[in-house]
């Protein structure tokens, strides 16, 4: 890197407005604030508005972890950490939960429970819950402003009405200190309790649609329901009833992805978080910068290989 | 008798507006569209009271006013002029002076309004008890039981089968569509009613079906209701008084059977004439 390159690539008057918009977000918990998301060196929606507040935000001397659908090794994490680890010299990175300052995210929240001084980063593709109820984003903003979700709610009246059950499996609509509705990003429902009450504070940032907003911690974050027809998350029975377990490590309480063996063809599961997975099978918790844990497992295929295979 | 709504001197004027639009307008000139500045002034000077469960006619010819006016006191189009006052609940609400927001407020709990074409009034894209669902839901009714409950109870009071409250109202003929209309119209029990031509298009005896299910609600209710008809059949069958309207103006105004038997106006004498 130049010399005369910025820290954390944006300059300094762009990092400013962002953190004044995060600042607002916070202040007014859901509502959607805009700003003037900027160019980055890759494709809009490849997570830019979660970029934009990370390299805003980190500072030297303060740990960062990416993850892309639960794992810190998929392409897309390992892009953006490498390029923020290239403009923002003086950042470690880690693949440990516990350990990160700041966690970017896309797709998961870590399943291991934040801490107060962390900060939970997350891309959002598309940031405005009513969208499809209403195409126009004037109207939108006044179905905001009264707190009207009454449209919404039809549309989870109809899924039940259709198919017995709410059929939204992620960016479930959650209503932020009982006013504002926001897309939550495209986290599945089993994510969305632990925004509630959560003790790190949530920025989320949309890129392409330009808009930052907020779930600060200890805010209620309630997703829309019925009050006869509770919110639930994912259901990871088997045909026994009998809850699955990760075939790796054997955790009975987490987010479970669905593979196809390539040898047998049978499905088999796993947990999605991948440094919670390692973090049951009792791999060592060490504070290098190293963020990929050299050892594996030898006779189970590493979740890249499946998804490949 | 409790008064609901007290109207005075409603204007609506489309374009610019000047000083000669009043004066150059009416049915005295033939036209309400202003010679000096091409406004069209849609209603002028309207004032009228409705009480308690009682239904006011609107009449007139097309393009006489008859729906702007109903449309400003729906907050569907906003007045030029005039002051509309609505009494509910031990409330003074001065309809035209209030933000949007609690326009609409009232407008979602406290009016129904039933549309001539029912693409307006309901959503095609959703079940006839989603659209239901809706009104209540904007109400702040949040248990899914409680609402279907209601749903069934309003559709079975307008005489649509329940068992089709799933459907989509593209699938119902024009006379459900109407009725489910009403019922969503009635959803949140509104005080105030305004249908606007609602039988306009129906075959006669749907359309009959639909007054008596109107009357049936006024007396069972005590709901007040502005009807907006160019029927002559509708205004005898429901409205206890009523007023003309011709070139934005009202030109004939009192009770129903008054107008009808004894009309004043040279043009309300050549409507009952041909209608009867």
């Amino acid at each position: 890197m130049s010399s005369q390159q910025q820290f954390g690539f944006l300059d300094e008057h762009a990092k400013k407005e962002i953190r004044r918009t995060a600042l607002k977000a916070v202040a007014i918990p859901g509502y959607q604030v805009p700003y003037s998301s900027r160019e980055m060196p890759m494709g809009r929606g490849f997570g830019t508005g979660g970029l934009q507040l990370t390299l805003a935000l980190i500072g030297k001397g303060e740990t960062l972890k990416v993850i892309d659908q639960g794992a810190d090794d998929s392409v897309n994490a390992v892009n953006l950490r490498d390029f923020i680890q290239m403009t923002c010299p003086g950042i470690d990175t880690t693949s440990f939960t516990e350990e990160a300052d700041l966690i970017q995210s896309r797709h998961r929240i870590p399943e291991k429970p934040l801490r107060e001084d962390q900060l939970l980063v997350l891309q959002v593709p598309y940031p405005d819950a009513l969208v499809i109820v209403e195409s126009s984003e004037a109207k939108r903003k006044v179905l905001h402003g009264e707190a009207d979700y009454s449209r919404l709610l039809v549309k989870l009246y109809e899924d039940i009405v259709k198919f017995k059950e709410i059929t939204i499996a992620h960016r479930y609509p959650t209503r932020i200190n009982n006013h504002y509705v926001i897309d939550p990003s495209p986290i599945p429902r089993w994510d969305v309790p632990k925004l509630h009450n959560s003790k790190a504070l949530t920025l989320l940032g949309a890129g392409r649609e330009k808009k930052i907003y907020a779930v600060p911690p200890y805010t209620q974050a309630i997703p829309l329901a019925f009050e006869d027809m509770p919110f639930r998350v994912e259901n990871f029975d088997d045909e026994n009833g009998q809850r699955r377990a990760c075939e790796r490590c054997g955790c009975t309480d987490s987010f479970l992805d669905e593979y196809i063996d390539s040898e047998t063809g049978n499905k088999i599961y796993r947990c999605s978080d991948s440094d919670w997975c390692e973090e049951q099978m009792g791999f060592p918790r060490s504070d290098t910068a190293d963020y990929l844990p050299e050892t594996t497992v030898t006779n189970v295929k590493s979740s890249k290989e499946l998804v490949n295979a | 008798m409790r008064k609901v709504l007290e109207v005075s001197r409603l204007s609506k004027i489309y374009g610019p507006g000047c000083p000669s639009c009043i004066e150059k307008t009416g049915p005295e000139y033939e036209t309400n569209i202003c010679p000096d500045c091409n406004s069209v002034v849609a209603a002028h000077d309207m004032s009228f009271d409705l009480y308690q469960g009682e239904i006011l006619g609107i009449m007139g010819e097309s393009g006489s006013g008859k729906s702007t006016a109903v449309k400003c006191l729906f907050f569907d189009q906003e007045p030029t002029s005039g002051s509309a006052t609505f009494y509910d609940q031990g409330q003074t609400h001065s309809l035209f002076d209030l933000n949007k927001a609690q326009q609409r407020r009232l407008s979602n709990h406290r009016f129904g309004m039933v549309y001539q074409n029912p693409h307006l009034g309901l959503n095609f894209d959703i079940t006839a008890g989603g659209n239901i669902a809706e009104r209540l839901l904007m109400s702040g009714l949040d248990h899914y039981g409680d609402i279907r409950e209601r749903a069934i109870e309003l559709l079975a009071r307008t005489e649509v089968l329940t068992q089709r409250m799933d459907e989509l109202p593209r699938n119902f003929s024009g006379g459900m569509q109407q009725r489910v209309q009403i019922a969503k119209a009635l959803a949140t029990n509104p005080p105030l009613l305004f249908l606007d031509e609602v039988t306009t298009g129906l075959d006669l005896s749907v359309q009959a079906a639909i007054l008596d299910l109107i009357l049936e609600i006024q007396q069972q209710e005590k709901t007040s209701m502005i009807v907006v008809t160019h029927d002559l059949g509708v205004i005898r069958l429901l409205a206890d008084r009523t007023l003309v309207m011709k070139y934005g103006r009202v030109i004939e105004s009192g009770l129903t059977d008054q107008i009808l038997e004894d009309p004043q106006h040279a043009y309300t004498q050549r409507l009952v004439a041909s209608a009867l």
